[in-house]
């Protein structure tokens, strides 16, 4: 007998009862919570997430490859990691930001690189939470997983009209998983850079990931 | 009587708890830090809850969610197996601690790696990963910060979220500029971080296998959520060829759905906070054209005694625990004597229902005992485990033979003594006889100036037990001849 046989073996043999699924229960409990008025949850989303140490530039649409290059030109970055194949990718391109490092090639060729050389990543973003200010994060074969992880500053595009009220939204609403959707191999939820109170409850930031994090929100009229 | 075979910890003996109990209760110095950081931790998580009629609404929520798949954790075990297999995951199963070691053993010696990075992981900690690996020549390092901290210590975690509480950042400073090669002594925390950070991050590029353990494991999508603030587990999960994931087999959810009540409830309990930095949801390795990610993935699902806990209806409900450690921050215990008097890899309150069935009573059967049975941890679970409920039933398999029809815990009936057997046989004889029983009172009562000023350990930190003048009957009585 395998340790699998065994295993299946000992829980077939407890007596269970099926419960009722939770799921109706789950859906009446995030409806009855008080909800943000629709034009108020990119508001909320932009305080909650600089409450987690995160900065946030509101730029109109149009405008944000202006805020980026004084952002770049602030904080010093010389080189900024894009994913080329992306719309906001090839904006970036065609608006000769310096410094501009394409993500092309599998990490395995460059890995040394982009842990030592790459001063900031700017990534885009599938929307975002208002109730915790968190980033939904969608990295793809385009847009690739450690681009949010290993530079020091991380960089997110959030659209001010893509922001939800909770995770529960998120999920339903945009349809993770429903309707034959399957997960990315790496879906992620972002709340402000990477921290630790692991010593003595001292908050620290910039543990292993990003030590600092800069959300442009883009407002007004869709393009 | 008892035929313990189960794994036993190799850092700290399983036994002892009185005399390691003790010890801390004597240091003023531990006891400060420990009562801070809890003090600190409650304050904290009440702040996340204002209203109380709503957590008990969420708390209801989330014991619902974990009961349910409970009931039908064998189908979602499988479920589970067939998606993570179908999204290119190999599915392995441990029944014990050695055989969870073995397989990871094994993926690591099919890559010929001499180094692992490891998230924070609890089950790894349960099956004493770090000292399988050591013993093969393989270098297992932690990477949470608390956790690479206490391995450079030499030491166990004492919290199971907050792994290196127990330490002051003098202590760590030192451990620092002592174990840290071309690192000078530094109380800034700023500091301290930064040099873990540099360090670790060379390990996270030169490691070819990653390690983590699981918070989620959601069935329908055969997919692993991981919580963490630090990125230390994305790294893990993302960095090396291969990640290699390990979790009990309690972990499984349905549906992607039922892990958001659970979650917001995890960090608000845990740490106070809404949600953490990262919340890490892997639905299998590097997918075709991807250009990073794991090339590789498995996931071991260990039982290690929660096979035992699922069969009794009762005790099935410790396996409704997301290891919040809430119910070691509320814990009047926990708070005076710390993590590591316990001897168990988890802890505190949940630490003394769970470590029984991954243990066995011989090694554990002191801890159901040694609580006051307040009920603060009941309250706190945000799954509402009635663990004070838990507590007495272990006590009772702890000194009793199983009952008719029950199959024996292991190590069933360790804690039965001659000396507590013959008391409570005596208390017994006495309190079913009316006239003996009336005798005995009025003879101790009269004559309680007798009574011994030491009486055997119990007044080594205590006063002395003396009978009252008056018995609760006499009392009584004379209420009513007063009327
Ligand atoms: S028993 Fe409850 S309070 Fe304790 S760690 Fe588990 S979920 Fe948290």
């Amino acid at each position: 007998m395998s340790a699998r046989d065994n295993i299946f073996r000992k829980l077939r043999a407890a007596s269970t009862t099926t419960l009722p699924a939770p799921d109706a229960a789950i859906s009446a409990h995030y409806a009855s919570l008080p909800r943000t008025a629709k034009d108020q949850l990119a508001q909320e989303f932009a305080e909650k997430i600089t409450a987690w140490h995160a900065e946030v530039h509101a730029v109109p649409r149009g405008a944000w490859l202006d805020k980026l290059k004084e952002v770049l030109a602030a904080k010093g970055i010389a080189t900024l990691l894009y994913a080329p194949a992306t719309a906001h990718g090839q904006a970036l391109e065609a608006a000769g930001i310096a410094g501009l490092k394409p993500y092309d090639r599998p990490i395995d060729e460059w890995k040394q690189e982009l842990f030592e050389n790459v001063d900031a990543a700017i990534t885009g973003t599938r929307g975002a939470i208002a109730e915790t200010g968190t980033m939904i994060v969608w990295p793809d074969a385009t847009e690739p997983r450690l681009m949010s992880l290993v530079p020091p500053i991380h960089i997110a595009l959030v659209d001010a009209d893509a922001v939800v009220p909770t995770l529960y939204d998120a999920i339903t609403q945009q349809k993770w998983t429903a309707g034959g959707n399957t997960l990315p191999t790496n879906a992620l939820l972002v709340t402000g850079p990477s921290k630790t109170a692991d010593i003595q409850q001292t908050l620290a930031y910039g543990a292993h990931g990003p030590k600092e994090l800069v959300v442009l929100l883009l407002t007004g009229e869709a393009q | 009587m008892s035929n313990n075979t189960t794994h036993t910890l190799q850092f700290v003996p399983g036994t002892e708890f009185k005399r390691r109990a003790a010890e801390v209760v004597a240091n003023p110095f531990l006891r400060k830090s420990f009562r801070g950081a809890m003090d600190f931790l409650m304050m904290k998580r009440a702040a996340q809850f204002p209203d109380p009629e709503l957590l008990e609404r969420q708390r209801d929520l989330a014991e619902h969610i974990r009961r349910y798949s409970l009931s039908k954790l064998p189908q979602l075990l499988e479920q589970l197996e067939a998606n993570l297999t179908r999204n290119g995951v190999t599915v392995h199963w441990a029944e014990t601690p050695d055989e969870a070691n073995a397989i990871i053993l094994d993926i690591c010696r099919r890559h010929d790696t001499k180094l692992m990075v490891k998230g924070k992981s609890m089950v790894s900690e349960e099956v004493e990963l770090n000292h399988a690996m050591h013993a093969a020549g393989i270098d297992a390092l932690e990477s949470d910060m608390g956790e690479y901290i206490v391995q450079l210590a030499d030491e166990k975690p004492s919290h199971i979220i907050m792994p290196a509480i127990h330490k002051t950042k003098q202590q760590i400073a030192e451990l620092f500029a002592a174990k840290v090669p071309g690192v000078s002594y530094t109380e800034d925390v700023d500091a301290l971080i930064q040099i873990g950070r540099d360090v670790l991050r060379k390990k996270f590029m030169e490691a070819e296998v990653g390690l983590s353990g699981v918070n989620f494991a959601v069935a329908e999508t055969g997919t692993l959520c991981l919580v963490e603030n630090e990125g230390n587990g994305r790294m893990c999960t993302t960095v090396p060829n291969v990640h290699i994931a390990i979790t009990g087999i309690e972990k499984v959810v349905e549906k992607l759905e039922h892990v958001v009540p659970l979650y917001g409830l995890l960090t608000r309990s845990a740490t106070g906070q809404a949600i953490t930095t990262y919340f890490n949801v892997i639905t299998g390795p590097r997918r075709e054209g991807e250009k990073d990610g794991p090339k590789e993935m498995h996931l071991v699902l260990v039982d290690n005694g929660r096979t035992q806990a699922f069969a009794d209806e009762q005790l099935r409900q410790t396996l409704q625990c997301i290891r919040c450690g809430a119910c070691m921050n509320h814990c009047p215990v926990y708070t005076r004597i710390g993590g590591h008097a316990y001897g168990t890899t988890y802890p505190g309150p949940i630490g003394k229902i769970v470590s029984p069935h991954m243990m066995g009573l011989a090694a554990t059967h002191v801890l159901p005992g040694a609580s006051t049975l307040c009920g603060a941890c009941g309250e706190v679970c945000p799954v509402k485990i009635p663990i004070p409920d838990l507590l007495i039933r272990l006590r009772e398999e702890a000194t009793h033979d199983a009952k008719p029809g029950h199959a024996p815990l292991v190590g069933q009936g360790a804690g039965k003594t001659a000396f507590a057997s013959f008391a409570f046989k005596g208390f017994a004889f006495l309190y079913s006889r009316p006239a003996l029983y009336r005798l005995f009172t009025w003879t101790a009562t009269r004559f309680r100036f007798l009574t011994p000023a030491k009486q055997a350990g119990w007044t080594d930190t205590r006063t002395p037990l003396t009978p009252a003048a008056k018995s609760l009957r006499d009392l009584l009585a004379e209420r009513q001849n007063r009327r």
